[in-house]
């Protein structure tokens, strides 16, 4: 059966545009999802809900979000696995064997997010209390895919890092320094999000939503207010909804102005990091002054925004973001002039649109790998269907495509940040929210700096989280990384890292 | 190469002047002063990441801007404890890093000074505690100070690595 009969079939769901949400049996989970391969599709994300008895699955297709439900027959241990599909299901799958219980039918059965902190007959978003016997001591031993032949060793790294990073654990089998293969061990920074936020109340979780992954603060608590409006049938009023896109957008160009500097830094330009870090000081300080926060943990909030900012530090704004943008444009020019950091760059943790399409890359490392996808052009919600957001895509795949997108969308977020600023609308920045009925469910669904972020809200009793489940591309991604590290050598594997740049704690939860 | 000297001297010193005397500047003067009468010239610290949601990262990061200077005042980040007089922490402590938590401090010479940032370190913040957060940094080592924010501002980590040296100097 087609894509689009599938979609007929599905009702709408609140919160994200043009969302529809399906029940299924576990011979048309199968079929459904190989019909949205077969459309070109690419899978969001898949977890367990309703006390890990029904499966989900979301997928973003040319119509629309399709959201798959799987109730698990009485006594069903087990769910036809979706890997074979989408690559990027394997992970997904074990996760939810660690946190819910069901397995998939797929192969690789080794835990994901549970290391040795808990016991595996413990589901922590089913169980009701916590773990009988909590171990501070025990270590995890993971059965690594070991590469054999003469010469190759292994290099263990993480999950402490030599720098001011996240943790989490790289393996690299090498010959002298060339990459044979590289395999993560993440899950190090899970600290129980998803139950977390069973303890909280729908009216409180954008602050916990907002903090899944600090550097996508408003993409997190937009994709959450999104999907409890939608529930509660709330109407934004549109200079919130504005707000909301200014925010997304600073968050956008202070993380892009940070990872230039970075990258610079990386290929022994520290020349780069000096020029891009001030820009950022610059933007995050015009941010504070105008919205109340350098880091915007708490300007999303369900209803609107929590600021209403006066209109002479929005114009102190907006001309703070021309003066970074002329500098960043003449930093360009320096480093695309400048030998050293083109031979660093060019050629580096290359991944061919080929690849990225198979293995499903998202959002901007996938759009340096020619994966045209971007949910402000593809799947807009307001105030993207007016803005017309120009949609950047480059074709190489490698450090240098990756700090290209970077510079491109930079400038034009800055366009947008203009023309937001320039047709703000009048009105209040707020509503209430009626708190939504016991069962209810939605989505929320924002382009983020680095890729899509969702997030699905259940409603529990008494205006409480029944169930919420945020995904970060960087599960989408961070496998990928794996194939880009192959053939290059160690030393360049920082630079490589750093120009995906994702997201551990996003990922772990 | 010529285009990089002319942006180098366009833009001149970034570092900023004191905006007044109890601002920012009378943080590093105290701090460097600090750091000359118990470590001598140079204060190294290690950070640890034993959870956060990078948030705490992304302000620490800008210690190292033209603007701060961090380094420009005797202080360096380092990349392993054995070298580092001081431990910066942030998150709260996840389950699945307790331990390695428990090693850097363990590796980590005398006197160890531990720093917790952030809302996350001082209290568990958001995240409490659970069946895979141990909660506030204390919980598993000792903590001289403890900074709140979510993230705490530039100028306040400054602030808290200054309380951190000073407290030291009052123990035996
Ligand atoms: S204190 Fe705030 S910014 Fe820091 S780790 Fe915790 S939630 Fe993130």
């Amino acid at each position: 059966m087609p894509l689009r009969r599938w979609l007929n079939e599905a009702t709408p769901l609140p919160g994200a545009p043009r969302a529809r949400a399906l029940t299924v049996d576990a011979d048309a989970w199968r079929e459904a999802a190989r019909a949205v391969a077969a459309a070109g599709g690419r899978s969001i994300t898949l977890w367990a809900a309703g006390g890990g008895r029904t499966l989900r699955a979301a997928f973003a297709t040319g119509p629309g979000v399709l959201v798959l439900s799987l109730p698990l027959a009485a006594g069903a241990e087990t769910y036809p696995g979706i890997e074979d599909l989408f690559p990027c299901a394997n992970r997904l799958q074990r996760a939810v064997a660690d946190l819910s219980g069901p397995r998939s039918t797929d192969t690789d059965t080794r835990p994901w997010l549970r290391h040795a902190a808990w016991p595996a007959d413990y589901h922590p978003l089913v169980a009701q209390g916590g773990p009988a016997a909590a171990d501070g001591t025990a270590v995890e031993v993971y059965p690594f895919v070991r590469v054999e032949g003469e010469g190759v060793h292994e290099i263990p790294v993480g999950p402490v890092h030599a720098g001011v990073i996240e943790p989490g654990h790289f393996r690299f089998s090498v010959v002298g320094e060339k990459i044979l293969r590289l395999e993560e061990r993440l899950g190090y920074a899970h600290k129980g999000i998803e139950r977390r936020f069973q303890s909280m109340a729908l009216l409180d979780g954008h602050r916990l939503a907002a903090r899944v992954s600090g550097d996508s603060a408003v993409a997190y608590s937009w994709a959450y207010c999104q999907a409890l409006e939608g529930m509660a049938g709330t109407e934004v009023p549109p200079r919130a909804v504005w707000l909301r896109a200014l925010g997304l957008e600073l968050e956008r160009m202070a993380n892009h102005l940070g990872d230039l500097g970075a990258l610079g830094n990386d290929a022994g330009f520290a020349f780069g990091l000096a020029q891009f870090s001030r820009l950022k000081e610059q933007l995050l300080r015009a941010t504070e002054h105008a919205l109340g926060q350098r880091y915007l943990f708490d300007f999303v909030v369900p209803g609107g925004v929590g600021v209403d900012p006066a209109p002479e530090a929005l114009r102190a704004l907006g001309a703070c973001a021309e003066d970074i943008q002329r500098e960043v444009v003449r930093l360009r020019e320096i480093y695309d002039e400048h030998a050293g950091v083109r031979d660093r760059f060019n050629g580096a943790g290359t991944v061919l649109p080929e690849l990225a399409a198979r293995l499903g890359l998202t959002g901007l490392a996938g759009r340096a790998s020619g994966q045209a996808f971007d949910l402000r052009c593809d799947l807009p919600c307001e105030p993207y269907t007016e803005l017309r957001p120009r949609m950047v895509v480059r074709g190489e795949g490698d450090v240098a495509a990756r700090v290209a997108v970077r510079f491109d969308e930079f400038v034009e977020s800055c366009r947008l940040l203009g023309e937001i600023l320039a047709h703000l609308p009048d009105g209040p920045v707020r509503v209430s929210v009626e708190t939504p009925a016991e069962g209810a469910f939605g989505i929320g669904l924002v382009e983020g700096w680095r890729g899509p972020v969702f997030v699905a809200l259940e409603a529990g009793a008494a205006g409480a989280i029944g169930r919420c489940h945020p995904h970060d591309p960087s599960w989408q991604n961070w496998p990928v990384l794996e194939h880009a590290a192959i053939g290059n050598i160690v030393p360049d594997f920082p630079l490589i890292n750093k120009s995906f740049n994702l997201a551990y704690s996003g990922h772990d939860l | 190469m010529w285009k990089t000297l002319r942006q180098i001297q366009r833009i001149g010193i970034a570092t900023e002047p004191p905006p007044s005397p109890d601002d920012a500047l009378r943080v590093r003067e105290e701090l460097q002063a600090g750091i000359r009468e118990v470590m001598g010239r140079a204060l190294c610290i290690r950070h640890i990441d034993a959870g956060s949601c990078n948030g705490c990262e992304l302000e620490i990061h800008a210690l190292h801007n033209p603007i701060y200077n961090l380094e420009g005042l005797g202080i360096r980040f380092v990349a392993s404890p054995r070298h580092a007089d001081l431990l910066l922490v942030t998150g709260p402590v996840s389950a699945h890093m307790e331990v390695a938590l428990r090693r850097v401090y363990d590796a980590t010479p005398d006197p160890k000074l531990v720093v917790a940032l952030g809302d996350c370190g001082c209290t568990g913040g958001v995240f409490g505690e659970s069946y895979a957060c141990r909660g506030r940094v204390s919980n598993i080592i000792p903590v001289d100070v403890a900074v709140p924010g979510c993230p705490p501002a530039p100028n306040s980590i400054l602030t808290a690595i200054l309380t951190a040296i000073t407290a030291s100097k009052r123990a035996p």
